[in-house]
């Protein structure tokens, strides 16, 4: 069982440094072109009637969650950016999450589907 | 007028406009995330109005969610020519972004005269005001987002945005990233995720 990740918070502080080291409009493009892929994809689904929807929910979740990742990485630019304002947003999100999730439980949404 | 480089200026080394900026977001999520939730306890409950799986138009709305997710493209290109210096270019994505985020709420509000024509009102049923007041706040924020660009526009037109004042194009920028990413949650989880129908 070897632990080597202490190198972490090394790596992380020189992320840290090279903020503002922006990428060129060729990525920008790639990256629009990758999120319309998705979002064809996404739609697509709407016409396969014969997928249950166990396996398409979770298809559809996984392609919004990938989407909203490349929208928050590379156009707001929290890969490059100081991670405290990743945190910050992130920490709202989380909030988010473990309210609303409480806020369905609560209210029995899960059993209901 | 200042707007240079903030990390000898403020305690964190960062620029405090941008980490507020970044603070309101986040906020924001538990705003959308209480609407997003009362639309997923209100979705089957639509009396005798019509119900959601009736209703919606997947292609339309599909068109709309790739017009504003190419406007956060296009609002991306916009910074990066101002950061160059290139103040021609950032009026034009600028204002592209501007026509495209109008588009989108051109479509809404399409949208919503469609779905009262059809007979789903405000108050028709607890899902009809659950749907209106998500779409709707969101498509709130996508017209101030609009405001904020066109003043922008307005601004570089008169030559008072330069490369000096990149940030702000930023931070009107993180608000419109903002609005595309919650579009990006709703248009999966409303529209995408199979609906109940009547």
């Amino acid at each position: 069982m070897s632990t080597e990740t202490e190198h972490t918070t090394e790596s992380d502080k020189s992320d840290d440094e090279h903020s503002h080291e922006h990428p060129s409009d060729k990525k920008y493009f790639q990256i629009a072109g990758i999120l319309a892929i998705l979002t064809a994809l996404e739609v697509a689904t709407y016409w396969l009637e014969s997928v249950p929807g166990e396996i398409l929910i979770p298809v559809l979740m996984i392609m919004m969650v990938v989407k909203f990742f490349y929208v928050a990485a590379w156009f707001m630019h929290l890969r490059f950016d100081n991670s405290l304002f990743m945190k910050f947003f992130v920490s709202g999100l989380i909030l988010a999450s473990v309210v609303y999730a409480i806020f369905l439980t609560v209210f029995e949404f899960w059993h209901k589907g | 007028m200042t707007n240079q480089t903030h990390s000898e200026e403020t305690t964190t080394g960062l620029s405090h406009n941008k980490l507020g900026m970044w603070v309101f977001l986040g906020s924001e999520c538990l705003l959308f995330g209480a609407l997003i939730s009362t639309y997923l306890l209100y979705r089957g409950r639509f009396a005798d109005g019509p119900a959601p799986g009736d209703i919606f138009d997947i292609p339309f709305t599909s068109v709309s969610s790739f017009v504003l997710l190419m406007s956060s493209l296009t609002m991306v290109l916009a910074l990066s020519a101002l950061q160059r210096g290139d103040e021609r270019n950032n009026r034009l994505w600028l204002l592209t972004t501007a026509l495209l985020g109008a588009v989108f709420v051109g479509g809404q509000v399409y949208e919503f005269t469609t779905f009262l024509r059809e007979g789903l009102g405000y108050t028709t049923s607890p899902f009809s005001s659950a749907f209106f007041t998500l779409t709707g706040f969101h498509g709130v924020h996508v017209s101030l987002g609009v405001i904020f660009l066109m003043s922008l526009y307005v601004s570089s037109a008169r030559g008072n945005l330069h490369k000096e004042r990149a940030e702000t194009v930023e931070l009107i920028g993180l608000y419109w990233h903002f609005v595309d990413i919650v579009w990006i949650f709703i248009f999966t989880v409303i529209y995408l995720v199979p609906s109940p129908t009547s």
